[in-house]
């Protein structure tokens, strides 16, 4: 009953006082706000990397055998690094025994990539694109989708004729107003026809996946993308079960181990990645990005506490009377502490509700603005709203237990 | 001062109130709503002790309108807050419709005055942004009374100071007159034992105070119990009985007659009897 009465009384103090009032809100109404933005942009861009990112770059069920992992930020060992760098490199000759020891039905692919310029008739100089030498079952696995033309014929694979298959930007860069279909490009000196364009990838972080030229891995271009020519970047390796990923991946780790001639006591100096491990540097930056998601509001909050507790105290001097009225008609010690208790955390609950939409604002702002990601977090804002009132509390402890403290005749005399 | 004469009935004598205890043993009877015995007071002021009561011995009975005057400074603030249980004595006992109330701790004294004390002060005391309703309201709120009964207890109160149609106004809206109706309302709410009023007529001009003479006169009449507090020999001579106070002691307890007897010149030079 006194709770309610006690809300009331707040809200109306807040009602007849706005300006003041919002100031004393500022700091938790911040505090709360960069809490719900952090995070939302933090699980925004989790949920992509999760989902997409690291889908698009590994795909479903499957994993890649490479001299050392490629996706690889956050922060790491110098030592680890100087280990990367020894590992002997992947050959093509690593190619059949490695897939000739997987399960029946697995599909895989082999591919080495570069940046190189590249040119065509139809447009001014050389740009730079991503090339991928690739072979097996590449588009299939990435499930890449042909919107003009055609994938690559088993004898143009193995061949290795100077054939192209290319994305979106490309051909606007080297094909503007045309179809490329047919047409030629040049790479490292030579000509290759397009016989295929790729559906557009979107982007991410700013960064396009449609800037790509892929040509069968036996065609020319390979010698350019690594040092020694039979050096291949990755074997990618789908299993047609989520189960049989462990036991393919231990297959070609045995075979990579003997061609390597690793004795037991030896780790592996060779990588096999699946989304899973190249999901960790994530979790590594995730981890960060929280902490700097709760260091920032917990600045504003603590902030938030003490204008409160200022302006509660102020609340509590000016009320004196008030508090010697309400003592003299009957309340008790607990009465009083209450309502200021209450006041105070109606008033930070207040501002934790208005942060709560600035934050969901403001990450649908960054959202829109920039290339990251934000999905708003329905725990975010129940805990923004809970620290607001707890901040309230807290900060409220200490003027509502001077105002019952009060002795009621020095209250009364007050003016 | 003159002590009680031949006629009168002393009250508060040590005679009276030794019989009083005796009649009801440790505890005074049900008809006694207030008994003190031998209660001080004593302030502290940096080592400087200031006896504000020296031994104050009153006893008072069910529908009593007793008036306590004195100088400024004579303790009538000081004794009004003990008997409306705001504070408690340095030394002696108190009791409250025959509960040791001396003792007490500051919830159970909170709890008393929310029951028992009805106050009207000098100054009003109402809250200045909350309505007259809600200012009626408020000990039927630390009484724990649910809001909707609340609301009809509390307009009933103010029909009966013909305030209805102020019901929804703030203080500021309102005459010092109605004001202190208002806060006459409020202290009655609760139906409480005692009104206590401490210079309820000090802020009012004299038709004002003849006003509010005239609502605590009819609440005499009903049989309310009121202990005003006053430096003024008209407004106590509205009482029907009259308690001086001096220096932190009673020097006087007579009945209207004998105090009307008493200060006649002197009422008389001031224009007479308010009311
Ligand atoms: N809180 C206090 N601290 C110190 N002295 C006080 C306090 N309250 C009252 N006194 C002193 O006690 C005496 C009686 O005061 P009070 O009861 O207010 O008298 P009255 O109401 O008759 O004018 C005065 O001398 C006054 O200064
Ligand atoms: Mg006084």
């Amino acid at each position: 009953m006194l709770f309610i009465e006690a809300i009331r009384l707040a809200l109306n103090t807040i009602r007849a006082q706005k300006l003041k009032s919002f100031f004393t809100l500022l700091g938790v109404c911040i505090g709360v706000m960069f809490l719900i933005a952090v995070v939302s942009i933090v699980e925004g861009m989790g949920r992509y990397m999760e989902k997409d990112l690291i889908g698009k770059l590994i795909g479903v069920n499957s994993f890649e055998l490479r001299h050392r992992p490629n996706i690889n930020m956050g922060d790491m060992d110098p030592s680890v690094w100087e280990e990367y760098r020894r590992r002997p490199r992947l050959y093509h000759d690593d190619v059949r025994p490695v897939v000739d020891a997987l399960p029946a039905g697995t599909r895989w692919a082999v591919v080495s990539d570069n940046t190189l310029p590249i040119s065509s008739r139809y447009s001014g100089g050389p740009r730079n694109a991503q090339i991928s030498a690739v072979e097996g079952d590449y588009f299939a696995i990435r499930r890449f989708v042909i919107v003009e033309g055609r994938e690559f014929t088993p004898q143009e694979l193995e061949m290795g004729t100077p054939v192209v298959i290319i994305g979106q930007d490309v051909v606007k860069r080297l094909f503007p107003g045309l179809s490329a279909v047919g047409r030629e490009l040049r790479m490292g000196g030579l000509p290759y026809t397009v016989v295929g364009v790729l559906e557009s990838q979107g982007s991410a972080i700013g960064i396009s996946f449609d800037n790509q030229v892929f040509a069968p891995w036996q065609s020319p271009v390979h010698r350019l993308l690594n040092r020694v020519p039979q050096i291949i970047d990755a074997v990618i390796v789908q299993v047609p079960t989520a189960s049989q990923m462990t036991e393919a991946q231990e297959r070609v780790r045995q075979v990579m181990r003997t061609r390597h001639k690793l004795r037991p006591a030896q780790p592996d100096n060779f990588s096999v990645q699946t989304a899973e491990s190249a999901l960790e540097f994530w979790n590594k930056i995730k981890r960060y990005l929280v902490l700097a998601g709760i260091a920032l509001p917990a600045i504003g909050l603590v902030v938030g506490a003490i204008v409160i507790m200022n302006i509660m105290l102020v609340a509590v001097a000016e009320r004196t009377r008030e508090i010697g009225i309400r003592k003299a008609l009957g309340a008790r010690r607990a009465d009083i502490l209450t309502q200021f208790l209450i006041e105070a955390a109606t008033l930070s609950t207040v501002g934790a509700a208005l942060g709560v939409a600035l934050g969901i604002g403001l990450a649908k702002l960054i959202s829109a603005v920039s290339p990251l990601p934000a999905t708003v977090a329905p725990w975010s804002v129940a805990v923004g709203v809970a620290l607001g009132a707890g901040v309230g509390i807290i900060s409220g402890v200490y003027p509502a237990s001077r105002a019952s403290m009060l002795d009621p005749i020095a209250a009364l005399r007050q003016e | 001062m003159s002590q009680f004469t031949e006629g009168e009935v002393p009250l508060s004598t040590t005679a009276e109130r030794q019989a009083v205890t005796a009649q009801t043993g440790a505890t005074p009877g049900r008809d006694w709503v207030i008994v003190t015995r031998g209660i001080k007071r004593e302030y502290d002021m940096g080592g400087e002790i200031v006896r504000a009561l020296r031994g104050v011995d009153i006893a008072i009975r069910r529908n009593e309108y007793v008036a306590i005057m004195g100088p400024s400074g004579s303790g009538k603030s000081t004794l009004m807050n003990l008997i409306g249980c705001l504070d408690t004595p340095s030394a002696g006992e108190y009791w409250l419709n025959g509960t040791l109330v001396s003792s007490m701790k500051d919830d159970e004294l909170a709890r008393i005055r929310n029951k028992e004390i009805g106050f009207v002060f000098q100054t009003f005391n109402l809250l200045p942004r909350a309505t007259a309703l809600h200012n009626v309201e408020l000990p039927l709120v630390y009484a724990g009374m649910s809001a909707k009964q609340r609301r009809e207890t509390a307009a009933e109160a103010l029909d009966r100071v013909q305030l209805t149609s102020r019901m929804h106004h703030k203080p500021n809206e309102l005459s010092g007159g109605q004001r202190q109706r208002v806060a006459i309302a409020r202290a009655l709410v609760n139906k409480p034992s005692i009104l206590l009023a401490d210079e309820p007529t000090g802020n009012l001009d004299s038709q004002t105070s003849q006003e509010i003479m005239k609502v605590f006169e009819s609440l005499a009449d009903q049989g309310q119990t009121v202990i005003m507090v006053t430096h003024e020999q008209d407004i106590a001579a509205h009482a029907r009985r009259v308690v001086a106070l001096h220096d932190g002691q009673v020097s006087s307890d007579t009945r209207r007659e004998r105090f009307l007897e008493e200060h006649a010149s002197a009422i008389v030079a001031k224009g007479g009897v308010v009311g």
